[in-house]
């Protein structure tokens, strides 16, 4: 059926072999003869071929492409080597010079002649302020998230999870000093308010004074990762199938069981995936922790208590003062922050590597 | 168990669009009643919102009346997660839970009314796997994922799944329209076991399907494109597929038409 004006059709938009090797009715092929001939020569053999077969190119653009994509994926392991062998050879020095022991000393002198610094205390307030953040941070997310994708309306939906994409452009710095110089009043009344009724909670203890806290400094990160964990779990959440949506409403299941039967369960791999991505933000975040929180050198449990401090804050607050030491010192609590991240996301590979059997027959 | 359906003069739309109008129809209990007619004539929507699965697309509404033992499903007091209970569904395409085991997947429905007791859901889970002919086929693999399972097995397991359940009537929307002849004998043989405890409203594509598995048939049809689907003749299948009363139903069947 309809042959003819399908490929004259075809010969108007791509290629000339059809007009050159056959004839066709005077009103299809007038047209279709003007511009795309006169691109290649006409009479040549066109590209169906006659005469023997062409040599296979030596130099062609396939070649060229192929080299280049090489290229790009060799000059990432170089640059990673690089920069482990960099870290590594700036580090080792300053280990050496210390005199405390690195993992347990309890404070950060490294540009004295007796250099005494130890990372116990800044990977622990890393590790306690990210978790505590994202223990903040993602139940919200999620929430936020879940009423984006299947309870707002459409245009609400999509004009609030345009405000929260908003909200992952603002500067970090911009979020320490609004925590520096507005947000600690709230929460320092709010400390205030926990240490008079629940001081027996080592948590929430403390004489103060309050404010500048691990707990101020988890807040600010808790509002910074929570873009992320939102637009990403969103994603997720609306690449739900319908049919196992529809499959759950089926059974009598309501909103909430149907979001629980098949959505989060379909998008749990990319939940964890987004938790992932907000740790490591969360873990490397620098100067709004730096602003944040009280920097002091101690691991205690206290988190309103003024205080705390991470590697990343602790490099940026410390850099601008260190001598050569110093910055090795530095450098080597740098490659602490790149293990702890490392075995996070080593961790989290794991747990979506279990559930393989069904995630992957999902997909 | 199995109960009556009446439908009088159901209307449903998709926004502005009205896909059927004033729809007429009986279904007895305990039968076979398949829903035949070209695409787009609205016998999807007309099944879907015999479970008010039609509203969960937005903007889309019925009108009319549809009793179930006289009781009226769209009235407003009637909780929408007690119809759906009642009136199971099974999809076009198999769409078993892909999270979950074959096993999760049979009590799937049973967990949703809050059953936990262990006993009990294994029980319902053999019963509501063997009355869909495919215990046989999983029962020494119950903790693999269900979507693991071959098309046609799929389809049997959200057939056990909307079962275990033990609803009034089950809804099938073109349930072998994705797979292979011998899963939709399977199938097929599968719908007449069930028609002793349950009423069974089916939509088909295939006229030699519809005329082998129902007692009944509905057929629909559209004048043109754009216009509401409406129910042309429903009869016994045998009548409607040897001596149908109206020429578009002869059309039809005969293949001259759609």
């Amino acid at each position: 059926m309809g042959e003819t004006p399908h490929r004259s059709a075809d010969a108007g938009t791509g290629g000339t072999r059809v007009t050159e090797s056959h004839e066709w009715p005077a009103g299809a092929s007038a047209r279709v003869a003007e511009a795309p001939v006169s691109t290649r020569t006409p009479g040549g053999t066109g590209l169906g071929g006659g005469g023997a077969l062409p040599r296979a190119r030596a130099f062609g653009a396939e070649r060229a492409f192929r080299g280049l994509t090489l290229a790009a994926g060799t000059a990432v392991l170089v640059i990673i080597a690089a920069i482990a062998v960099f870290l590594v050879a700036k580090a080792v020095p300053a280990l050496r010079a210390d005199t405390a022991n690195f993992w347990t000393y309890e404070g950060w002198s490294p540009n004295e002649a007796q250099p005494k610094f130890g990372i116990g205390t800044l990977a622990f307030g890393t590790v306690l302020s990210a978790a505590l953040g994202l223990l903040i941070a993602v139940p919200v997310a999620l929430g936020i998230a879940l009423y984006l994708s299947h309870y707002a309306p459409r245009r609400v939906g999509t004009t609030l999870g345009f405000l929260i994409d908003l909200l992952a452009a603002v500067p970090s710095v911009v979020f320490g000093l609004w925590g520096r110089e507005i947000f600690i009043n709230p929460v320092r009344d709010f400390s205030v308010w926990l240490n008079k009724y629940f001081s027996w909670i080592p948590l929430f203890g403390g004489e103060g004074p309050f404010g500048k806290s691990i707990l101020l400094g988890a807040l600010v990160l808790a509002i910074m990762v929570l873009p992320i964990v939102t637009s990403l779990s969103r994603e997720v959440f609306l690449q739900t199938p319908t049919a196992n949506e529809e499959a759950a409403l089926a059974l009598g299941a309501t909103r909430w069981e149907m979001i629980r039967t098949a959505v989060l369960p379909y998008g749990r791999p990319g939940i964890i995936a987004a938790v992932m991505l907000g740790l490591g933000r969360a873990l490397g975040e620098t100067i709004a922790l730096a602003m944040t929180l009280g920097i002091t050198f101690g691991i205690s449990f206290n988190l309103i208590q003024n205080g705390g401090n991470t590697i990343a804050a602790n490099i940026a607050n410390a850099f601008g003062e260190a001598n050569e030491t110093g910055r090795g010192a530095l450098i080597a609590s740098g490659l602490v922050l790149f293990a702890i991240t490392l075995i996070v996301n080593i961790t989290a590979r794991v747990i979506i590597y279990r559930r393989r059997e069904f995630t992957e027959s999902a997909a | 168990m199995a109960k009556r359906i009446e439908a009088s003069n159901v209307t449903a739309y998709y926004g502005g669009f009205k896909a059927i109008e004033n729809i007429n129809l009986t279904v007895e209990p305990k039968t076979v009643t398949a829903l035949i007619g070209p695409s787009g004539c609205g016998k999807s929507t007309f099944l879907r919102s015999i479970n008010r699965m039609h509203e969960v697309l937005p903007g889309a509404r019925v009108e009319g009346s549809l009793t179930i033992d006289d009781q009226d499903i769209y009235d407003r007091d009637v909780d929408v997660t007690a119809v759906r209970r009642m009136i199971g569904m099974v999809f076009q395409r198999p769409n078993p839970f892909p999270t979950m085991s074959i096993y999760e997947n049979a009590v799937a429905g049973l967990r949703l009314n809050g059953v936990r007791k262990k006993s009990i859901l294994d029980e319902a889970a053999e019963k509501a796997l063997r009355a869909a002919n495919l215990w046989d086929e999983v029962k020494d693999r119950l903790g693999k994922p269900g979507a693991g399972l071959s098309g046609g097995q799929q389809q049997r397991l959200c057939i056990a799944r909307t079962i275990a359940v033990e609803p009034q009537v089950v809804l099938m929307d073109e349930p072998c329209s994705a797979l292979d002849p011998i899963s939709t004998l399977a199938i097929e043989d599968l719908m007449f076991q069930l028609k002793d405890k349950f009423t069974i409203i089916i939509v088909t594509h295939n006229m030699q399907q519809a005329a082998r598995v129902s007692d009944r048939t509905a057929f629909f049809s559209i004048e043109k494109t754009g216009d509401p689907g409406r129910l042309i003749e429903y009869d016994n299948t045998q009548k409607i597929f040897s001596n149908p009363t109206q020429k578009k139903t002869e059309d039809y069947i005969t293949g001259r038409f759609g």
